[in-house]
């Protein structure tokens, strides 16, 4: 019994989920104590939404809408998240995946009002998009040596001016925002094939929601089961070996970056061509999507499985947030506490490590003692045999 | 008077889960000996000398200094201690000079100034006290291994430590800076330093060495003194067993030709000159041809050139009738060349996969391992790693599903050995295959290149160990500053003629 107790222990997605659990505990415990210095008699409630989200509305029907509004949400995060997971995984730190999301919102909302085309279309020019952003930050890795990192982050800035003036040109007279997707081009929006019922008839649900579940298994998949995933592990790993057994390491960096940009912009079109939100032609930073998908990817464990649970619970918070009392707390403070746990999430790997060392110590600490009880038996053994 | 031991390291007991490290070892040095300490891989001597610096705490035994007993918590309280330590993979920083390394962490400081004049006479007085030879201005990225090696003798001497381990030293060198490396160690040990000398080369330890402790499994074997030693008796202590040192080889005919390589020059990634400069030589089937040199001599680019790792500046390379100076890595592997790289580490293991998923890493995309869709057939791999692991013994904690990180490095390249030979080549190309390795690992790969010649199949060795040279093959060919400059027969040679084509004192005519 107790030894298959520490089996679980030691078995490395049991102890993922934990590191991830922790990290949530003292994401919201660091959440609280804030709230506690800025006002205290509303912290406990403050914190209590953040983590009810649409509990929060007492009538059913409600909060089913609500949660229907959350996963829409969610669905374009894990898209970003398995982004930097599938490059992180050949040792590649996607960063730019921030602005493939941007290539792809770009992409998918100008082909949907400009050029009135049907959402399958506007989801493969947002992937295409997305995976042309990547293809760039790939070239310059593996012929330049320039570091994805930094490409990346160029990249974004630039992704995002191009696509403000690309979408001014789509966007309503009187306000920054580009015209409504529903009203301009019904046929762009994603189908809902009656999911949307499901969640008391919220329009913002779409297939975007299986989609995206089904491509953190088709990750999954080609990373852990194929041969192409296993030339793309080779060259993260080691790319002096892959290259040393005759593969391509040069095609293989590159194909990763486009295929992470694919995802990233894949996503984009999950959350744009939903109708859930217009893209501001104004915005001055790169939406935070990308980079909460690093959060995401990290608090999942690096497990494709794992981060869609992962990139439900942060896009939880992160819309409970917008539900704090306003009265009491500034606008800002949502943002404020869903960045606390989120910035805590990428300390899972360190919980992780932490965790081991207390097991491995524990151990040695029974098996000593059991070692003392059994010297401790044989002496009381053998007295008794002297006595007898 | 009882004898004066410098540490003494008594009755150790050391467990990890599932193994014991070290079983109730007793190790004591002499002050002003040189103690070296025998092993084979995993016998032990790391955990002993990790428990030394505090590293591990022994579950079982005391260590004494000067006799007096003492509780070595972490590497500081060893620091203290006077116990000091050259790593087999040097601890220095590459972007600092000589005198940079030397003083770090000790840094001689007033009101916050450092004060380098002070500390490079120390260093500068060291130097010629003990005849270490380095530029203490020169950057450690510049200069050679073996001022490199120097420059870590010194750090300890710096910091006036009494008791000197090298671990593994000479396992970097070239023959010559290891016959310097030796009479620094004398020197050392006569100025008063007690010496503590981790190897496997019997060799080196009969040479330079006082006494002898020999670990196994974990297990004190003794501890004898060399003088009145032989190789022989401390290889049997070693691995339990009498250790064959001769290579036998059948006498076999050579074939017909295999690789043919004309003119071949490469370019240097180091310097503006080639590499490789207008080598041409051919390997026939059922022979084994070796490339000997002091490392740095080209031998790493001509190999580099050979498998496709680095293009030929001119030149041909044919394998079996066929031109493949320009054919992909890939395809010069699927014709029918293996190649047991250099660095085990770095190009032979993913080190972060499982050992089957390295044991396929050159035939994976083989019908038998990859399906339809391109899915692994995992199966298939599980069997294939099995009937490998078993047939050419490859030890591991897990089996196939063990991290090849996790292995010894004798096992490491077992593992490599194994899936090069059993993709039945017709060419093998071994590059220092035995580096680092220790006696009982260095017969059985020898023994299987020369059943893969014996097979019939062409095998070119590149090897900078003198031993190896003279035992192994069946032809030498000697390379200085990346040109051929002889061609030797192992039979009728002696190492001192081959030294002297080694240092470019002597080449024969037609090679020039």
């Amino acid at each position: 019994m107790k030894r298959e107790k520490t089996s679980l222990l030691k078995n490395n997605g049991v102890q993922s989920i934990l590191a991830s659990l922790l990290c949530i505990l003292l994401g919201l415990l660091l959440g609280y104590i804030v709230l506690l210095f800025i006002n205290p008699t509303g912290a406990w409630d403050a914190i209590s939404t953040v983590v009810k989200n649409f509990f929060t509305y007492p009538s059913r029907p409600a909060a089913m809408k609500y949660f229907g509004s959350t996963l829409v949400k969610t669905a374009p995060l894990l898209m970003c998240a398995l982004s930097i997971q599938f490059a992180y995984k050949v040792g590649l730190f996607n960063i730019g995946a921030a602005g493939q999301y941007v290539a792809g919102a770009g992409a998918c909302l100008y082909a949907a009002l400009a050029w009135h085309m049907p959402w399958w279309a506007c989801l493969i020019l947002a992937a295409l998009a997305g995976a042309a952003l990547g293809a760039l930050s790939g070239v310059l890795k593996s012929y330049c040596n320039v570091n994805e990192v930094i490409s990346g982050i160029m990249l974004n800035w630039i992704a995002l001016y191009t696509v403000n003036m690309l979408l001014s040109r789509v966007k309503e007279p009187a306000s920054p925002y580009t015209n409504v997707v529903a009203s301009f081009n019904s046929s762009a929006l994603l189908p809902s094939l009656g999911l949307g019922k499901l969640f008391t008839n919220n329009q913002y649900v779409t297939i975007a929601i299986p989609l995206s579940v089904l491509a953190a298994i088709a990750v999954w998949i080609v990373l852990g089961k194929t041969k192409f995933g296993y030339e793309l592990r080779a060259t993260g790993c080691n790319k002096d070996a892959a290259r040393y057994c005759g593969m391509n390491e040069k095609r293989n960096i590159i194909l990763t970056l486009v295929i992470g940009g694919a995802l990233a912009g894949i996503g984009a079109a999950f959350l744009y061509l939903s109708g859930y939100e217009q893209w501001q032609c104004t915005q001055s930073s790169v939406p935070a999507m990308g980079f909460n998908g690093i959060a995401a990817t990290f608090l999942g464990g690096l497990n494709p499985i794992g981060t869609v649970f992962a990139s439900y619970f942060i896009q939880h918070i992160t819309s409970g947030g917008a539900y704090v009392d306003k009265t009491m707390y500034c606008a800002q403070i949502s943002d404020l506490i869903s960045s606390l746990i989120i910035y805590l999430c990428g300390f899972v790997l360190f919980f992780k490590h932490f965790m081991n060392s207390r097991i491995a110590r524990k151990e040695e600490r029974e098996a000593l003692k059991e070692k003392e009880k059994v010297a401790a038996d044989s002496d009381a053994k053998s007295e008794e045999g002297g006595q007898k | 008077m009882e004898e004066q031991y410098a540490i003494e390291m008594l009755h150790i007991t050391k467990k990890f889960p599932g193994i014991i490290a070290n079983d109730d070892i007793t190790l004591q040095l002499k002050k002003g000996e040189i103690h070296a300490l025998l092993g084979e891989n995993g016998a032990g001597k790391s955990t002993l000398m990790s428990v030394l610096f505090g590293l591990y705490q022994p579950e079982e035994g005391t260590i004494k200094k000067d006799g007096q007993v003492v509780q070595i918590k972490d590497p500081n309280d060893a620091n203290a201690l006077g116990i000091g330590m050259v790593h087999q993979h040097f601890k220095l920083v590459e972007c600092f000079t000589v005198l940079d390394n030397i003083i770090l962490g000790v840094e001689p400081c007033r009101k916050g100034f450092l004060q380098k004049d002070e500390a490079r006479r120390k260093v500068v007085a060291l130097s010629e006290k003990y005849g270490l030879m380095v530029d203490p201005d020169a950057y450690v990225r510049d200069i050679t291994v073996g001022m490199q090696q120097r420059t870590e003798i010194l750090k300890m001497l710096y910091r006036e430590n009494e008791v000197l381990i090298f671990d593994e030293p000479t396992a970097v060198l070239t023959p010559q800076e290891i016959d310097e490396l030796m009479q620094i160690m004398r020197n050392l040990a006569a100025e008063g330093k007690s010496i503590l000398f981790i190897s496997h080369k019997l060799n080196e330890i009969m040479s330079v060495a006082d006494r002898c402790s020999v670990l196994r499994k974990g297990k004190y074997i003794g501890t004898v003194n060399i003088a009145e030693t032989s190789r022989e008796e401390l290889s049997r202590m070693m691995v339990g067993r009498d250790v064959q040192f001769e290579v036998t080889k059948k006498p076999i005919e050579p074939g017909k030709v295999i690789l043919q390589v004309e003119n071949m020059t490469v370019a240097s990634k180091l310097h503006h000159n080639n590499a490789v400069k207008n080598v041409s030589f051919q390997v026939r089937a059922g022979e084994i041809v070796c490339i000997a040199g002091i490392d740095g001599n080209g031998q790493t680019e001509l190999v580099y050139g050979l498998t496709g790792l680095e293009p030929l500046e001119s030149g041909k390379v044919t394998l079996e009738g066929q031109d493949i100076t320009k054919a992909s890595i890939r395809r010069r592997s699927t014709m029918g060349m293996s190649h047991i790289p250099e660095d085990r580490q770095k190009h032979g293991l993913v080190l972060d996969f499982t050992l089957e998923d390295n044991l396929v890493l050159q035939r994976y995309f083989e019908p038998q391992f990859t399906g339809k869709g391109g899915f692994l057939k995992r199966r298939a791999i599980r069997e294939y790693a099995n009937r490998l692991i078993q047939q050419y013994d490859v030890r591991s904690g897990q089996g196939p599903v063990t991290t090849a990180r996790s292995m010894s490095g004798g096992n490491q390249q077992k593992a490599i050995v194994a899936r090069e030979i059993d993709k039945n080549p017709e060419l093998l190309v071994a590059v220092q295959p035995t580096r680092g390795l220790d006696v009982g690992a260095i017969e059985y790969i020898h023994k299987q290149i020369v059943a893969e010649r014996d097979a019939g199949k062409a095998v070119l060795l590149i090897s900078l160990e003198l031993d190896e040279v003279m035992s192994v093959p069946d032809r030498i060919l000697v390379m200085y500053e990346g040109e051929i400059v002889g061609e030797l027969d192992p039979k009728k040679t002696t190492v001192q003629e081959l030294g002297l084509y080694m240092a470019g004192a002597k080449r024969e005519a037609e090679h020039v």
